[in-house]
């Protein structure tokens, strides 16, 4: 069972995902650019993903909502940059609760025998822009610091 | 918590001795020389990384007699791992319901033109 590994390099503004996928490039490719695949997986379960427009193609625009049981919205949007391939799928992104901090997304898919590793480089514009946009929250979450030593320390040693 | 000292504490994490210093410190408050001690740095190096995480709020420093001990300060790791938590809980849900996706594309596929609409549920998990 593989696991998504997040760092965030302390001196760099970025947050670099990588994950290994079941399946082949192509399909897993898919599930990136077609908004019919994308809102059957993309965000935690409890909020529910409209896709507004999703134009995979250079210059093409994305939007969409999560929305969560309460009916709170957060709305999402950005523009596709060049043509998206299995070499990266390149993308503004800014989440509208915070307008003006926007980062920019490269996600590459890599053939491992027949799985895909895929890997996520997001860029923000300084480390406060990287630091403060998740700290401005899509959700709640209390966790216990001692519980959670281990694992924060071992995010940041990967870097 | 502010965005600045959130920046302080990630810069006073980028350190691996730090980190050290601050995982013998889960273990119970020590002195300069007991946090010294198992690594290969002098205890003046061991005081300065001491001061950075007092900086960054990670540790506090009491006097106890003559020796003074460091412990550690939970607070700002609770914020900067709940940063991560949250981050990563949100990269881990929407990567489980991926590896469903996957799942069912290919089923489908495997079962074309005999569809199974059965298959699609399959494996849904929660």
């Amino acid at each position: 069972m593989s696991k998504t590994e997040i760092t965030a390099p302390p001196a760099v503004p970025q947050v670099i995902i990588t994950r290994e996928f079941d399946g082949p490039t192509d399909l897993v490719f898919r599930a990136y650019i077609q908004p019919e695949l994308l809102v059957q997986w993309l965000g935690p379960r409890d909020l529910t993903l409209t896709v507004d427009c999703y134009e995979a193609r250079d210059g093409g625009k994305w939007r969409y909502v999560h929305r969560d049981a309460a009916g709170n919205e957060h709305g999402f949007h950005g523009v596709f940059h060049g043509i998206p391939s299995l070499d990266g799928i390149v993308q503004t992104f800014e989440y509208e609760g915070v307008p003006g901090h926007v980062k920019l997304d490269t996600v590459t898919f890599e053939d491992r025998h027949g799985r895909t590793l895929v890997r996520t480089v997001s860029s923000f514009q300084c480390l406060e822009d990287r630091d403060g946009m998740i700290a401005s929250g899509m959700e709640r979450g209390v966790v216990d610091s001692g519980e959670r030593l281990d694992s924060l320390l071992a995010t940041l040693q990967a870097t | 918590m502010a965005t600045d000292r959130l920046s302080l504490v990630f810069g006073a994490l980028a350190d691996p001795t730090r980190r050290a210093i601050l995982t013998r410190l889960t273990e119970g408050e020590a002195t300069v020389a007991e946090i010294a001690a198992p690594f290969e740095v002098s205890q003046p190096a061991v005081s300065r990384h001491l001061k950075v995480l007092e900086t960054a709020g990670l540790v506090s420093r009491t006097r106890r007699a003559t020796a003074r001990l460091s412990h550690l300060e939970a607070e700002p790791l609770r914020e900067v791992t709940t940063w991560l938590a949250r981050y990563q809980r949100y990269w881990d849900e929407s990567h489980e319901r991926l590896d469903d996706l996957l799942a069912a594309l290919q089923s489908d596929i495997q079962d074309d033109p005999v569809r199974k609409p059965a298959a699609r549920e399959k494996g849904r998990g929660k």
